[in-house]
Parts: C-alpha cells; structure tokens; sequence
C-alpha cells in the first residue's frame, strides 16, 4: 500500500490552507472522501435514483437493488448476517436504539450496565437517558494511567453477576488505545449466560479488520464518514435474533408489515429498525467505500498504520515540552495521538496549526469524563489514516515548534 | 486575516504577565465560575464592590491565551467603575467581538487589542469569558448572592 499514490483518489487532499498545502490530521473526527465514494452517489442519483422497497417500476428496483447491495458489502465487510445490519443516521444513532429498545426495556433495577471511563459521549448518553426510567445502574471501568482498562476493577465487576450488559468502545477516539473486545466480551458472557456485549466501533472499523464474530459481542454501532463514507449514515449490526426480540425504536413507513387504525405489526429484520425513507445514497456511498478499503485490504491499512504509529511517538518524543497519552506500545494503539503541549492550551495550539495547514483537534473529543481522569479538560489530538504520510509527521513536529516559537516557549 | 491580528502584541503580553490574577481576593463579595466546555476554559472571578463601584476584580482559571489575556485587560478596564458603567462597557466589548462597532474605545484600555479576534468566530466566545464572568458577578452582587456558576454549552462538538 502506498500513501502517496492512494492520495490521488482523495481530491481535497490536493488543497491549500491558508496558502499552505492541507496536512489533514483529523480522521477520527471525520475521513476524507474517495472519488470512488462521491461517484457511486452521484452515478446513484443519475441512474437509479427512486425510493427504496416500494415502487414496482424498474428505478425503483435499481435503487432498492443498489441499497441492499451495499448492505450486503457492509456485512460481509465486518463478518455480519446481512438481517442483523440496520443503516442508522451514525453510531450515535445505533446506541440510541439500543438504549431505548434494548436496555430501558431488558435491565432493570439490580441490573448493572458496565461501561468504561473512556467512552465516547455517543456511547455514554443514551444509556445515562433511559437508566432513570428502566431503574438500572451505571457503573464504570477507570482508565490506568498508561490509558488501559483497569482489568482488576473490571473482572470484579463482572464477578458480581449483575452485569447484564457491557458496553466498550474497541478503540479509543482519545488515546488510540485497542481494547480486548473478544476477552472482555468472553469474561461478561462467563459470568452471566444473558449478559450482552455492545461494541463502539467508531473508531476500530475504519482502521481494524473487522469480525464482529471473533468479537464475541452481540452488537456493533459504526459511523461511515469515520470510514471514508458520506455524513448521514452509520451501521448498528446485532444478532438477527437480538433485533428480533425487541421492539422498534422509530415507527413510520417501511418499517411495518400491516397498520390498522388500533396498531400495526411490524416487518421483519432490519426493516422494522429502519422507519422511513432511508440515506439511500448514502448507503450506497458507504457501500463503495468498504469497496475502496476491501481493494487495498484492511490488513494493509492496519500496516500502514503501524508504521506511521512508530514514526510519530519517537518524533512527538524529540519535541520538549510534548507528552503523548494513551499506549506506547503501537500493537495496543491506533494512530490517534492525543498530546499536551507544556505551556500552551490546545485550542491556541489548534489555530496556529491550522496557520500552518496542519488540520488538528483541539478540545474534549466528546469525552469529558476521560478528560478528567487525564486532568486536563482538553488536549490537541492529531489522527492519521490510509491517506497520510510520513512526510506529514514532519509538518506536525514542524508546526508544533512554529507553535512553541509563536508563544515563545 | 493574519495570525498577528488575533495574537497582538497586548494580548501576548497579558497572557504572559497577567494583571489581576490571583486565587482570592479580599473582602470580595461575590465569586462566580463560568466555564466554556467546547474548549475547556475554566475562569473563577471574584469581585469586590464599595459604594456600587467595582472596587477590584480577581479572575483565575485555566484557558486559552486569548480567554487569559482577555479576563486580565478586562480587570484593568472595569477598576473604579460605576456597576452598571462597568455592565455598558461589557456590552461595548460583546458588541465589539460581535462586530457591531466599536464603542468607548478609550475606556476598554488594552481589551481594544481584542477587536481582531471577531474575525476568527471560534475565539469569540473565548474573549468574552471574562467579560461575561463580570456581568454575571454583578448580578449576583445586586440580587445578593455570593457564588454562581455558569456553563456556557452551545451544544457538544462532533466526534
């Protein structure tokens, strides 16, 4: 796999930034966009444009065909049954039904959900709104210093039987760290046999071979503009039997097999979690991009990703003043790098960066209580992905150091 | 825009020697924390009044240099001003950072320095933290209570 050559199918990468050449650092807020995606959508639009599952005409058909074609791609792509993957708006979205469908109508009071201390808010939120209601107890896994689930505070909650269903992101969007999800998962089911295991793959999709059955885990909540697909669409894939068993969370047109004034049954999986007129293109934009990573293979972007990983911890670590959270080890990490700069706040550090063309992060990446746990409310993090190159580690030591000199540190 | 405009000199120089910044402040009357969670700065600013005149302010916290430098030339605009003249500066500066004009520009002092960054949106909340923070504890002063805290949360960013 070569950076440099995979560069030419991302147009925008090819821009200046306040007359500086783009260094984009920001993928795990968002990826940037293939032609292979933006042509799929727009082929989309000029061929086969219609609604989905209903009309008898032969758009219509051409439309549904291309829809589920790329549900199809997307199952195949994370191991998943094709009836257990329901297009949401974004992973938001997919713990958002869980939460509602799942958790506030399965636990209850006794019932513990486990999370972790380094969750993002997406998966921290809609457990937090139906908690109340359904009379559960959150609890949390603590994050150790080096930025690793404190596994004894883990097992001993799980040794307490009453986890009936954990929650944990198998990447996270701060510290890059990879979380165990297969052993995690192992030890839930271990000790409670009706115990679930939900996975935030927001970050781990786009970077890992996926399998969600090596995962062991009952659910998957995905974003596709993580993974160089369009905004609008993300993935919860489950067990077929799981969404079987539980109720809708949006109600509308599609999702339902007969209505009559007093009620309505409802279709079968994934249809009946799909309530309206879907992100059609869309989906078909997230279709093309599993394409694009399925042709380069995410055994080789996981590679790339190494090596860029062990470029930049010894070149962050020549850079005095410079602290980098989260693993060293880069077999335990992504490629997301959230660092402190000794005397500078990261949303100054944040704006002469981007004077420099260097794309960053700066703030509390949606997770709050890790931030507090780092005892810092924000932090400037740098992301890389397929596209990025070693050259572009250079332009981050390099900009960090116009940072340093600007403040006159 | 120039990256010059919105570090000027004057805001460079508070950031580094801030004037006013202090834990406490004695015989102040009133202390409010304001924090702006989309970028973590965090500002506790205790005022004290004498005879409804901003006798001194002390502001503290942990922000950027732009919401640092701001809190520290504001506490030097405000000192020996009539409550409520202080509350029409405030609004003179909020409006300033809005765009709308320039008003009592000899009376802002140093936060004059400050009128570049209404050209870069995502700092203007951060000039402003302090000047709110001492609006807020005016407030607080005239309707008699002591402490206050405020989380200014224009909803959470994206991921």
């Amino acid at each position: 796999m070569d950076a440099t050559t995979i560069r030419k199918d991302f147009p925008i990468l090819d821009r200046a930034v306040h007359g500086r050449p783009l260094v984009y650092l920001d993928s795990a807020a968002t990826s940037q966009t293939p032609n292979a995606v933006t042509e799929a959508m727009t082929r989309y639009y000029e061929e086969a444009n219609a609604n989905v599952h209903r009309g008898v005409h032969a758009l219509a058909e051409e439309a549904t065909e291309r829809y589920e074609g790329a549900r199809a791609r997307i199952a195949r792509f994370v191991g998943a049954d094709p009836r257990g993957v329901v297009f949401t708006k974004n992973a938001t979205e997919g713990f958002n039904l869980l939460a509602y469908s799942y958790a506030r109508r399965r636990l209850g009071p006794g019932d513990v959900l486990l999370s972790t201390e380094m969750e993002h808010h997406a998966n921290l939120v809609p457990w937090q709104l139906v908690a109340e209601d359904a009379g559960f107890e959150i609890r949390y896994v603590p994050v150790s210093a080096e930025g690793e689930l404190d596994r004894e505070t883990f097992s001993a909650e799980v040794a307490t039987g009453r986890v009936k269903l954990f929650t944990v992101t198998a990447m996270s969007n701060v510290l890059g760290t990879i979380n165990p999800v297969d052993e995690l998962a192992a030890e839930v089911k271990a000790a409670r046999s009706d115990a679930v295991v939900v996975v935030d793959g927001a970050q781990s999709v786009p970077h890992l071979p996926t399998d969600v059955t090596a995962f062991g885990a009952d659910a998957l909540c995905f974003s596709g503009h993580k993974m160089l697909g369009p905004t609008g669409i993300g993935v919860l894939t489950a067990k077929p039997e799981l969404l079987e068993s539980i109720p809708p969370f949006l109600g509308g047109g599609e999702m339902i097999s007969n209505v009559t004034l007093e009620g309505a049954t409802f279709n079968e999986v994934p249809y009946k979690f799909e309530a309206g007129t879907p992100p059609i293109a869309e989906a078909v934009g997230l279709g093309a991009a599993v394409d694009y990573l399925d042709g380069i293979g995410m055994e080789a972007v996981r590679a790339h990703e190494v090596s860029l990983i062990e470029a930049v911890l010894p070149a962050l670590d020549q850079v005095d003043g410079v602290t980098v959270h989260g693993p060293t080890d880069a077999s335990r990490r992504g490629a997301t790098f959230s660092f402190a700069v000794e005397g500078l706040h990261p949303h100054d550090i944040g704006t002469i960066m981007d004077r420099e063309g260097v794309a960053v992060r700066a703030g509390h990446h949606c997770a709050k209580p890790l931030m507090r746990q780092l005892g810092s409310p924000a932090t400037t993090r740098a992301s890389f992905y397929l596209y990025n190159t070693p050259d572009e580690i250079d332009a981050l030591v390099d900009a960090i150091r116009a940072t340093q000199r600007f403040f006159d540190i | 825009m120039s990256m010059e405009d919105l570090y000027h000199d004057i805001i460079l120089d508070h950031y580094k020697s801030p004037r006013n910044r202090a834990p406490e402040l004695e015989g102040s009357q009133v202390h409010v924390h304001h924090s702006n969670p989309l970028c973590g700065d965090e500002l506790d600013l205790r005022l004290r009044v004498s005879d409804d005149t901003v006798d001194a302010v002390a502001f503290d916290g942990e922000g950027c240099s732009i919401s640092m430098a701001s809190a520290s030339a504001m506490s030097q605009a405000v000192a020996g001003r009539e409550l409520g003249d202080a509350e029409d500066l405030a609004e003179a500066f909020r409006l300033m950072m809005h765009g709308e004009g320039v008003k009592r520009e000899d009376d802002l002092l140093d936060g004059i320095a400050f009128q570049g960054v209404a050209k870069f949106p995502v700092r203007v909340k951060c000039a402003l933290l302090g000047w709110m923070a001492l609006r807020d504890a005016i407030e607080s002063y005239r309707s008699g209570e002591e402490a206050r805290r405020v989380t200014y949360d224009d909803g959470d960013e994206p991921a």
